[in-house]
């Protein structure tokens, strides 16, 4: 691989992370990441969805006009979706259940449709595949450390499986609840924020 | 009445789209610098939940669902399931409606449009307003009570967003941590926000 593809594909990872430095695709990073099993459901989708997407927008963008640019990228987007969450449903259908909404709001995700727009428009679709790849797995890098620890402290589990044992199955350990619930997300993300800015210092926002 | 103001604490408080669905974060957050154009943004999603909610109801119960185009008197179309279509017409009816309301502004209402800027068509892609038509599918809402949820969650966007907002603005001046600054604090306050708003579940 060139330099610049292995910039491309592993930069969105940790220097320019699409949720903690881009601050895109909040809104899922703090809904689904209750616990891992969810967490890695959205990490593939969002990753297949933003890889796709990339693919197909870099494939057409010699031949769409300028004004009506965004709508067939929502349209590329919406179709991907449609198929991910057929998918989900077929093989997991608790899965679909505890991911209601989310899994549709795909479509409105900031990075999928932030890495159209910047990225696949411009670039060829080798490039774009690479750029898709790596926002998704920087996305699914931070989902999964979030929903490690809310569901660490906020259930004593870890994919379902007991590593603390809870006061309530008889065991020691308290269960943190807020963690689960929606402050403890901000939370995280706000530790997460500071821990990458403060290893990272040209990050830091100009006083 | 009681059914009204239970939808309205609901909308606005317990279920608040951005403090507890986590709906219209990105915005949320790059918006809520300034108090101006917070409460700008604010009342664009107000007015835009109103509008598609209930007009996506009404696709929704009229084509969409299994058995809804029955109306059509044909027999084969009465067996159809187009609920895989709903996330395509969903945004679909969203984009369309904002722009017509951009293009009524710009026609009707010219300083309202120069003040709102931007925001109309980065209302589009917002997860708060498709989140509110897929949560309005998911509880299988009737119409008036789509109208009364897309006006009672868009409200509380809204508050939360000029609320968060009016804190940034203090915080501005105080001395965060460096690697806090701007960003981290933002969340640490939205969090503390989404603490205060759960409170009222025991309504």
């Amino acid at each position: 691989m060139n330099p610049t593809s292995k910039k491309t594909l592993l930069e969105p990872i940790l220097v320019n992370n699409p949720v903690t430095i881009q601050i895109l695709g909040i809104c899922s990073a703090l809904a689904v990441t209750t616990n891992l099993k969810t967490a890695l459901t959205m990490s593939l989708a969002v990753t297949f969805v933003i890889t796709f997407s990339n693919i197909g927008v870099s494939l057409i963008r010699k031949i769409i006009p300028g004004s009506i640019r965004m709508i067939v990228e929502m349209t590329i987007i919406a179709a991907l979706v449609i198929v991910v969450d057929q998918f989900i449903k077929a093989f997991s259908y608790n899965l679909s259940k505890e991911l209601s909404v989310f899994v549709g709001l795909i479509i409105t995700n900031c990075i999928v449709m932030g890495r159209a727009e910047a990225f696949a428009i411009k670039h060829n679709v080798l490039e774009s595949t690479l750029d898709g790849l790596g926002n998704g797995i920087g996305y699914s890098a931070v989902l999964l450390i979030v929903a490690f620890f809310r569901e660490l402290f906020g259930f004593g589990t870890i994919f379902g499986f007991t590593v603390l044992k809870t006061v309530s199955n008889g065991g020691w350990y308290i269960p943190n609840g807020l963690l689960v619930l929606s402050p403890g997300a901000f939370f995280l993300i706000a530790a997460l924020i500071w821990i990458i800015k403060t290893y990272n210092k040209d990050l830091l926002d100009k006083e | 009445m009681e059914h009204v103001l239970s939808m309205f604490i609901q909308g606005v408080f317990t279920q608040n789209l951005a403090l507890s669905l986590f709906l219209g974060m990105c915005t949320f957050l790059a918006v809520s610098k300034k108090v101006g154009t917070a409460t700008g943004l604010g009342i664009a999603v107000i007015v835009v939940q109103t509008i598609t909610i209930p007009v996506n109801n009404i696709i929704y119960n009229y084509i969409l669902r299994e058995g809804a185009l029955a109306w059509t008197g044909s027999d084969t179309l009465a067996k159809l399931d187009l609920n895989f279509l709903s996330f395509i017409t969903f945004i679909g009816v969203i984009a369309a409606i904002v722009q017509i309301l951009e293009m009524t502004l710009d026609r009707f209402f010219p300083t309202l449009y120069n003040a709102l800027g931007i925001f109309l068509p980065l209302i589009t892609v917002n997860c708060a307003i498709m989140g509110g038509s897929l949560f309005m599918q998911q509880r299988d809402y009737n119409l008036s009570d789509s109208c009364l949820y897309g006006l009672f969650s868009g409200i509380g966007w809204a508050f939360a967003i000029v609320l968060l907002a009016g804190i940034r603005e203090k915080l501005e001046y105080s001395h965060s941590p460096a690697g806090l600054r701007g960003l981290g604090v933002a969340f640490m306050t939205a969090g503390l926000l989404a603490m205060a708003f759960m409170t009222f579940s025991g309504m």
